[in-house]
C-alpha cells in the first residue's frame, strides 16, 4: 500500500511532442510550477481568454493578465484515441474538451487522466493535475 | 448579369482530372499537366486561352509531404503559361482558389483562371511521411497546433471525434444513423471506375470496423491518395467560345466567424459551415428545396452531418433523422448525396473532387452513374471546423 499522501504522478499516454514557450505563452505552460492553472482576463471587463493574446476581443482593452482559476471543469467532449498514429502507443487514451468552471466557453483540449478509458463521459466534472516534462507542466484533468 | 453578387459572371469552363489512385508512379507535377490537359480539351481551350491560375493552400511540400506538392509558378513555368493574375496562400479558405478565381474573371483580372488540388499523400505515406498527422516526430510545437499535439491529439480525427462526440450526446444520433454518408457514398462509388473502395459495405461491416478515435471508425475516415484534379474558371461571357455546357456560379462564400479553433467555440458542435449557408442562401433567390443534388465534403462522414444542417437542408440536430435509412440521400431520393463516392470512397482530391462532379452530373456527363433526373442546380461544400466554403452550381 502506498502512503495516503503520497501524490500520485500523472501522465500523458505518449511523451509527444511539447508546446515551444515564447512570450506570450510562458505563463501558461509553466503556471503548474505551483499546482495552479492560470489563463489571461481582461482587469477592464474581467473577460477570460484562451489561447493568450495581447489585447481582449471583448472590449478591445489591454489590460490583460494571467489569473489564477479553480481548476475545476466539466467534460464537454470526449474521444477515446485508438489509433497508433506514433510508434510505441499500445493503449487506448482519452482526449477531452473540457470547459472551465470561471467562464462558459473557457476551454482546453486536454487528457483525463487516472480513469478507464471507457468510463469518461460528456457532463463529467473534473479537476486539473499536472504532468512536469522539461521546462513545461501539462495541464490535465482527473475526475473529482 | 447583376452587378450585386459578381460570382453569377463566373462558369466553369472546363474539368480534368487525373488519375486518382493509393500510389500512382506519377508526380504531383506530372499528375497536375494530366488534370491540366484533361480540363483544357474538355472546355476547348488551350494553354495560350489560360491567364490566371489559382490554388490552394500553395506549396507546402517541405511542412507537410504530400499535402499540396505543386505551387502556382510550377504549373506556370511546366506548362509555358502566360498569367494577368495569380495566387495561392494557406491563409484561406479551403475553397479559396475557386472564390477568388471567380473574383478574378468577373472583375476581369483574367478571363480564363485554371484552378487545381494536388495531393501525393499516398506515395507520402508510403514513404514514411504521413502528411495529415502533425507535429509527429518534433520534439516542440508552435502556433495554434501547441493546444492539441501536446496532449497526444495529433489528427483531425480526434478533433473531429471530439466534436462527433458532443453532437451524438446532445442530439441523439446514432452511429448506425451516421453510418448512412458512408454507406450512401460506398453504394454510388461502385457506379465509378475511378473510386478507390467500390466492394460492397453493409451496416454490419461498418459496425465491426476498429475505431481510431470514438465515435469515428475506420469507415468514417476518408482515404489519402495521389490525384489531381482542374477546375478552369471563365468569365460567363466567353460560354459561346467553349467546347463544354457551361456552368454557373449562382452563390459562392467562404466566410470566418467564431473562433478559430474548433475546441474554443463556445458551443462545440457549430463550425464555420453555418455562416456559410447563411452567406450562400443570401447571395440567391434559390433556396435548399431547390438543389438537386449535393456534394458535400466528407473528409469525415461526421463532417457531412454538419453540412447538411448548416445548409439548410434539415434542421439543427436533425441530420441522424434526416440520413437514417439512407433514402434521402441516395441516388433515387430527395437529395441525391456525394455521387462519385465523396472522399470516402473515390479518394481525398480535398474538396475538388466534389466540383468536378457536381459539373459532370449538371451536364449530364456522369456516365453509369449519370442521376436519372437531370439535375440542374448543384451544392458544393468543402472543409471543416474554421475552414468552410460553400457554393451554388446551376445550368442555366
Amino acid at each position: 500500500m502506498s502512503d495516503v499522501n503520497e501524490t500520485p504522478v500523472y501522465k500523458r499516454a505518449l511523451p509527444g511532442p511539447l508546446p515551444e514557450l515564447d512570450e506570450l505563452n510562458r505563463f501558461f505552460w509553466v503556471s503548474g510550477e505551483d499546482g495552479t492553472l492560470r489563463f489571461q482576463r481582461c482587469g477592464d471587463c474581467n473577460h477570460w481568454q484562451h489561447p493568450p493574446s495581447v489585447i481582449c476581443p471583448k472590449c478591445l482593452g489591454e489590460n490583460i493578465a494571467p489569473q489564477a482559476v479553480s481548476g475545476l471543469a466539466t467534460v464537454g467532449a470526449v474521444t477515446v484515441n485508438h489509433q497508433a498514429w506514433t510508434p510505441g502507443m499500445t493503449e487506448p487514451y482519452v482526449i477531452a474538451i473540457v470547459e472551465l468552471d470561471e467562464q462558459p466557453g473557457l476551454h482546453l483540449t486536454t487528457n483525463i487522466v487516472g480513469i478507464d478509458p471507457d468510463k469518461v463521459v460528456i457532463g463529467q466534472r473534473v479537476k486539473v493535475v499536472f504532468e512536469h516534462v522539461d521546462d513545461v507542466w501539462l495541464p490535465l484533468f482527473v475526475p473529482v | 448579369m447583376t452587378t450585386k453578387y459578381l460570382e453569377k459572371n463566373a462558369i466553369i469552363a472546363g474539368v480534368g482530372q487525373s488519375q486518382v489512385g493509393r500510389r500512382l508512379d506519377r508526380s504531383g507535377l506530372q499528375l497536375t499537366v494530366d488534370a491540366t490537359k484533361a480540363a483544357l480539351a474538355d472546355a476547348g481551350l488551350t494553354t495560350a486561352d489560360i491567364d490566371g491560375v489559382a490554388s490552394w493552400p500553395g506549396n507546402m511540400e517541405a511542412m507537410q509531404p504530400g499535402f499540396s506538392p505543386v505551387s502556382v509558378t510550377d504549373i506556370k513555368e511546366a506548362m509555358g503559361l502566360e498569367l494577368n493574375w495569380y495566387s495561392a496562400g494557406s491563409e484561406s479558405t479551403q475553397m479559396s482558389a475557386i472564390i477568388n478565381a471567380c473574383m478574378a474573371v468577373a472583375t476581369g483580372q483574367a478571363r480564363h483562371v485554371l484552378c487545381f488540388r494536388t495531393m501525393c499523400e499516398a506515395s507520402a505515406i508510403a514513404k514514411g511521411s504521413r502528411s495529415s498527422l502533425v507535429g509527429a516526430g518534433r520534439n516542440r510545437i508552435g502556433g495554434s497546433f501547441q493546444w492539441q499535439i501536446p496532449f497526444n491529439a495529433f489528427s483531425a480525427t480526434n478533433w473531429v471525434g471530439l466534436a462527433a462526440s458532443r453532437y451524438m450526446q446532445e442530439f441523439g444520433m446514432t452511429r448506425e444513423q451516421l453510418a448512412q454518408i458512408t454507406l450512401t457514398a460506398r453504394r454510388n462509388a461502385q457506379l465509378n471506375p475511378k473510386a478507390i473502395f467500390t466492394d460492397p459495405l453493409s451496416l454490419d461491416d461498418y459496425l465491426q470496423a476498429r475505431m481510431i478515435s470514438t465515435p469515428l471508425c475506420l469507415f468514417d475516415c476518408d482515404i489519402p491518395v495521389d490525384a489531381s484534379t482542374a477546375i478552369i474558371i471563365s468569365h460567363a461571357d466567353t460560354a459561346p467560345d467553349l467546347k463544354s455546357i457551361p456552368v454557373r456560379f449562382e452563390a459562392i462564400t467562404g466566410p470566418l466567424k467564431g473562433r478559430d479553433s474548433w475546441d474554443q467555440q463556445i458551443d462545440l458542435t457549430r463550425f464555420n459551415g453555418e455562416p456559410a449557408g447563411t452567406n450562400l442562401w443570401q447571395r440567391t433567390d434559390l433556396t435548399p428545396a431547390d438543389v438537386d443534388v449535393a456534394q458535400l465534403y466528407d473528409g469525415f462522414s461526421f463532417l457531412t452531418v454538419l453540412w447538411l444542417e448548416a445548409l439548410g437542408f434539415c434542421g439543427r440536430g436533425e441530420a441522424g433523422a434526416f440520413i437514417e435509412g439512407g433514402q434521402r440521400i441516395s441516388r433515387d431520393g430527395e437529395l441525391p448525396l456525394n455521387t462519385h463516392g465523396g472522399q470516402l470512397s473515390a479518394g481525398r482530391t480535398h474538396g475538388f473532387g466534389f466540383f468536378h462532379e457536381a459539373v459532370l452530373q449538371l451536364r449530364g456527363e456522369a456516365g453509369e452513374r449519370q442521376l436519372s433526373q437531370q439535375p440542374k442546380v448543384a451544392a458544393v461544400a468543402n472543409g471543416g471546423g474554421n475552414i468552410a466554403g460553400a457554393a451554388l452550381l446551376v445550368r442555366d
